[in-house]
């Protein structure tokens, strides 16, 4: 019986063909064997989501999925999110409204909003405070990060303060 | 936290996850992982296999059968929370889909997972209940349906056999209006207490969410309500015959006390006018 398993996984991109331990979590195949450590790990107790990723397009916590479970699919970090030297949209608007401060729950962060906004372009206030439920910040009080999120909800209200 | 060593082995159908799990009395079946790979990293839980089946894709449907609304075991609470059939056929279900944990929880957790795990706390186990569903389940021996009265034994104990897989979650159709509260400390904690209750064609039902050690109906209420009664004097009712735990997020009296106001709140999204609303209060 195999303790490892076979994964064929495409992060940011690119095609990873590897044995993975059956027991490593996604987040500790990101970060410890691709080094793509962007993708942070807060509570390790699906609570906290600084370790959310986006599987197949979906905003996940990669520390409750084993890499062998990835098999087959698509994964995108933080890193991987725009290319090399810009910004995607949603890291825009967190740097424009100072949606962050220490930075940690930031990547996580910035893919759940991804992910919320896809499924979701028109996100109401209450959408977006549901859709972060999983995601949280001890510093900015929430507050910048809300209005960074709704200066890219198309439709909704633009609140100039 | 890193779980125990295990062996693993992707499955490609029903039929050889069945296989591989008779072939290991310690093998745990593995679907989104969302109540399974939390208690491997506690090394609460040790299998020495798990038989993936994530992948399976005839797990994976909503679809209308004779008399119920079929749901393959695989589907996940967004899938749940954001199908037109459920929403529509089973508003119930969706509407209890759309509170569990967050949205990283929802892309991932199966209600197969769920109700497999038999956590009382989980809320789509009392749904059902509620519901009257019952569930399809295939084992080596061929297929059983197991109704969700009698599924769940005891805490995280289930009517399952090894090797025995829940295929199929089948909800009685004629579901009328329901209601659905429970009361959380935090937005993706667990309900200290839950409450689903629903218009069926053989009277309201009620089932409670972390109330024992497994989902209770509600019995006291709903004989209450079918003779007659007002829906706060059944409402009072609702912690009769409960076991619920004590813990650090709170004591057996509070859960008590809650049971009865959320109870007469769910009701009172029944009586409504509208065909089905529900909602949860934090």
């Amino acid at each position: 019986m195999s303790l490892t398993a076979r994964v064929r996984i495409r992060v940011n991109g690119e095609l990873q063909v590897t044995a993975v331990p059956a027991r490593q979590l996604l987040v500790s195949y990101l970060r410890d064997d691709l080094g793509l450590t962007g993708t942070k790990i807060g509570c390790d107790t699906t609570s906290c989501g600084a370790c959310t990723v986006l599987l197949n397009g979906e905003a996940v916590k990669s520390c409750t999925v084993f890499a062998a479970q990835a098999d087959g699919d698509e994964v995108i970090t933080i890193e991987g999110l725009a290319p090399a030297g810009s910004l995607h949209p949603v890291q825009r608007a967190f740097r424009d409204e100072h949606a962050l401060q220490c930075g940690y729950c930031t990547p996580g962060m910035v893919l759940a909003v991804v992910s919320l906004l896809r499924e979701l372009p028109e996100a109401s206030d209450a959408d977006i405070r549901r859709g972060l439920d999983g995601n949280l910040c001890r510093c900015t009080g929430y507050t910048p990060i809300i209005r960074a999120v709704r200066s890219l909800a198309a439709g909704a209200a633009h609140d100039p303060g | 936290m890193i779980p125990a060593e295990f062996g693993y082995r992707r499955a490609a159908s029903v039929a050889e996850a069945i296989g591989m799990l008779t072939q290991d009395e310690d093998a745990r079946l593995l679907a989104g992982g969302h109540s399974l790979i939390p208690l491997m990293k506690l090394r609460l839980a040790v299998p020495s296999l798990l038989v993936d089946i994530g992948k399976v894709a005839e797990l994976r449907y909503v679809s209308e059968g004779p008399g119920y609304l079929a749901i393959g075991a695989l589907t996940r609470h967004h899938t749940l929370a954001t199908n037109p059939l459920v929403r529509e056929q089973a508003g119930l279900l969706a509407a209890v889909a759309t509170e569990i944990g967050d949205p990283q929880v929802r892309h991932r957790g199966t209600i197969g997972g769920s109700l497999a795990h038999g956590d009382p706390a989980s809320d789509l186990p009392a749904a059902l209940l509620a519901l009257d569903a019952s569930y399809l389940v295939s084992s080596p021996a061929g297929n059983r349906v197991i109704s969700a009265g009698v599924f769940h034994l005891g805490f995280l104990q289930t009517a399952l056999q090894h090797g025995e897989v829940i295929t199929e979650i089948r909800v009685p159709s004629g579901t009328g209006s329901y209601g659905f509260r429970k009361f959380r400390a935090r937005s993706m904690d667990w309900a200290m207490a839950g409450v689903a209750a629903a218009r069926t064609p053989s009277g309201i039902r009620v089932a409670l969410v972390n109330m024992g050690a497994v989902p209770l109906r509600a019995a006291a209420v709903e004989a209450a309500l079918s003779a007659g009664r007002p829906a706060a004097e059944a409402a009072a009712l609702a912690a009769v015959d409960t076991a619920p735990p004590a813990d650090t997020s709170a004591s057996a009296g509070f859960r008590r006390h809650l049971a009865r106001v959320l109870t007469g709140q769910a009701l009172a999204d029944v009586d409504a006018a509208a065909p089905g609303r529900a909602g949860s209060v934090e």
